[in-house]
């Protein structure tokens, strides 16, 4: 790989188009696991007519949505009500970017020398997942605003006050681990936990805990499900969106449930690390590739996502601001504070 | 720019909002229509609107002779189709001083159980998806059908029975009904602990519904309120016991009473009634009298001339029938008392100062359905 061309330009741009595609199909294939696994979670079917065991449904519903009549309403506001959907779908498939998929590898051989699976390792990887996915909360409150709606207001404003307030403690979740790992570099932290033979989740798992709760908050997922609270708000934000309008809000929503799985399965989970990586006696597990691995987490976290759906009611809105700011912040505070002492006790501290 | 004017120009204060809720809304059970004036997500004033489903019942009763009323009661709540078809026929029966056999009786006692059962089912489903558990929905749909078979095969109807007449029942049970129902009745209680596992002790559940939309004893009986409304604030008013009709007071039951009159505690009154409700069936299946299902009564319906009012313990409170005769064939005027309009009349009382996301925890809880609300 010594042409310059190769290396800097074709190699990214495959790796950027392999990554977003699989993102988007594997955003559009949650849907229908979704459907399919709460039907099950219900005593009911859920989509199985669409190709084999319903599989082609997410397709179908795709060109449903495109060949939708594109309706702006007429008394919104029509430059920020049409870039709403862009601005919640942009930065939830940009984060992508930095998410270890795996090691680097050579495809079983076919590549001449390895190549990692995503697109770049920066070594303010954390910040720049936190930075660049909170910018999608403004697709939800611009586009609650100019739907020139009171409902869709309603939800933007309380996914507003939501995502604020969750940010912060899950933010100070994701700081411990960084004290544990010493880098910002996903990578890295994921190379710290083969170092330290033990997934963060085993010290960390108050602030593993902190970090779900707050991401399943972070996502509008039930039980917090608030902007978009079907009984109260109708639709909440995404009420007067339609056709792919509607669509990015859909595809952002679960692009950032994935997202969350992610985080949490690199961070907490060893990424594409096999469960106890030290132990030598079951290095058998190395057959599995170390993707598969990263794709088994993720599936797990988004299966949590799915069972929660199935099970509980949603919480009111002032409880989940009590919540948040009563109890997530300051558990989450007083555990970054034992774990920065546990670390310096134990002579770490880089 | 015109947007904003056009969105301040509509508030009554820069602080207030007001947000009309419905008629097609998911949680206003129907085509209820509630005004809210919020000050951010907080309730000030809520005042239900209704009237979209009025289709004239009570003025097309007078229309009709004794027994085509029925039918049309059935369209009241229809939800609780027995216990409307129960009211009405009771009321005539009284006006004419018709005793109906006690088998009819007690199969009437049944389907009215079993309504019961179907009712707070439909409420439990409703309830528990306003508040965000969707899961109970299907769980319960699931019992409900089982209802309703026995319904279609007794009467051949499943949501509009038409299963009662002025005199007794038209028709005996069919062969193996009894048995069939007992099968329910003893799977059922399994079912509701299921359900009760998902919600009673579930920490969201209860602090969505403790202390929400608190009416005291007394707050109850100025508004009227009847059924669990009212027993969920702990007055033991139920007219089974105060005044029995049908057989009950020849059956054993309790009539379950909550504390704090707060949602939580009419929930749980509803599900005692449902556990209370099974042990009638119960009842009702070991002790069924036999015998004709009919009286004797003429052809055409002549009841003499004079008033009467009759009330039963619906699923959501006292359903009363008043009934004034000139001596025809048809009714003079008659006025129905319904459970669910004056219920829903506490509304404004048990929203204000709560939470947006309370109103529908609230409506649900009310357990109202608009077309006895319209008429």
């Amino acid at each position: 790989m010594t042409n310059p061309w190769v290396a800097f330009v074709l190699v990214p741009m495959i790796k950027i188009v392999v990554i977003l595609g699989t993102v988007v199909l594997a955003t559009a294939y949650m849907s229908f696991f979704e459907r399919r696994l709460v039907g099950f979670l219900q005593i009911r079917l859920g989509p199985n007519r669409v190709g084999w065991f319903g599989v082609l449904q997410p397709i179908a519903d795709a060109l449903k949505l495109f060949a939708k009549e594109d309706i702006v309403p007429s008394r919104v506001e029509k430059i920020v009500y049409l870039s709403g959907p862009v601005l919640i779908i942009v930065p939830s498939l940009v984060v992508f970017s930095v998410i270890p998929f795996g090691p680097p590898t050579t495809l079983f051989g076919l590549l001449p020398e390895p190549i990692a699976p995503f697109v770049t390792d920066i070594n303010i990887s954390v910040l720049f997942v936190m930075g660049v996915s909170s910018f999608g909360i403004y697709g939800i409150i611009l586009g609650g605003w100019a739907s020139n709606n009171k409902f869709s207001l309603m939800g933007g404003l309380r996914s507003a006050a939501q995502l604020i307030s969750y940010e912060v403690p899950m933010g100070f979740a994701v700081v411990a681990v960084l004290l544990m790992a010493g880098s910002l570099s996903l990578v890295d932290i994921i190379e710290a936990q083969r170092q330290a033979h033990v997934w963060f989740v085993f010290p960390g798992i108050v602030a593993f805990f902190i970090y779900f709760v707050c991401g399943i908050a972070e996502t509008n997922r039930n039980p917090f499900d608030l902007p978009e609270a079907e009984a109260e708000l109708v639709g909440g934000f995404h009420t007067e969106y339609s056709g792919m309008k509607f669509a990015f809000y859909f595809l952002a929503e679960y692009a950032n449930m994935i997202l969350i799985s992610s985080m949490a399965t690199v961070l907490f989970f060893g990424g594409w690390l096999r469960p106890f990586p030290s132990w030598g006696w079951l290095s058998f597990l190395d057959v599995v590739p170390p993707f598969l691995w990263f794709v088994a987490k993720v599936a797990g976290f988004l299966y949590c996502y799915i069972w929660f759906r199935g099970t509980f009611p949603r919480v009111r809105f002032d409880q989940l601001m009590a919540l948040g700011w009563k109890v997530f912040i300051p558990v989450s505070l007083a555990n970054l504070m034992v774990i920065g002492a546990v670390i310096v006790l134990l002579g770490g501290g880089r | 720019m015109s947007q904003d004017l056009y969105l301040l120009s509509s508030l009554p204060d820069s602080e207030e909002m007001e947000v009309s809720f419905g008629p097609q809304h998911p949680a206003t059970h129907g085509v209820l229509r509630v005004m809210v004036r919020l000050d951010g997500e907080r309730i000030l004033d809520a005042k239900p609107i209704i009237g979209y489903l009025h289709r004239g019942t009570e003025k097309l009763f007078e229309t009709m002779h004794f027994n085509g009323c029925i039918p049309h009661t059935d369209r009241l709540d229809y939800t609780t189709a027995a216990a409307n078809n129960q009211a009405f026929v009771g009321a005539v029966e009284r006006l004419m001083g018709v005793t109906i056999p006690p088998r009819a009786a007690w199969i009437r006692m049944m389907l009215a159980e079993m309504q019961r059962l179907a009712s707070h089912i439909i409420w439990l489903a409703t309830h528990a998806l306003d508040i965000g558990a969707m899961s109970p929905f299907f769980y319960t749909f699931q019992e409900r059908e089982s209802i309703l078979d026995l319904f279609e095969e007794y009467c051949g109807a499943r949501l509009t029975l038409n299963a009662m007449r002025v005199g007794g029942q038209p028709f005996d049970l069919p062969e193996g009904w009894l048995g069939r129902l007992r099968a329910f009745v003893d799977q059922l209680p399994a079912r509701i602990a299921e359900w009760e596992r998902l919600l009673t002790g579930n920490r969201i559940w209860k602090q969505r519904t403790v202390g929400v939309g608190v009416i005291s004893a007394a707050d109850a009986i100025n508004w009227g309120l009847t059924g669990p409304p009212l027993r969920g604030s702990g007055v033991r008013w139920d007219v089974r016991k105060a005044l029995p009709y049908d057989g009950y007071d020849e059956v054993e039951f309790e009539v379950p009473i909550g504390q704090n009159g707060d949602t939580y505690d009419r929930y749980l009154v509803r599900m005692e009634e449902m556990r209370q409700s099974l042990r009638i069936l119960r009842q009702c299946l070991d002790r069924l009298p036999d015998g004709p299902v009919m009286a004797k009564v003429p052809k055409v319906l002549k009841p003499p001339k004079g008033e009467v009012y009759h009330s039963v313990e619906g699923p959501k409170g006292e359903l009363g029938f008043y009934l004034v005769s000139d001596g025809s064939t048809q009714p003079y005027r008659l006025h129905v008392r319904p459970s669910s309009f004056i219920n829903l009349q506490s509304l404004p009382e048990l929203v204000r100062g709560g939470l947006v996301a309370d109103l529908v925890a609230i409506i649900g809880t009310l357990d109202i359905v608009l077309g006895e609300i319209d008429r």
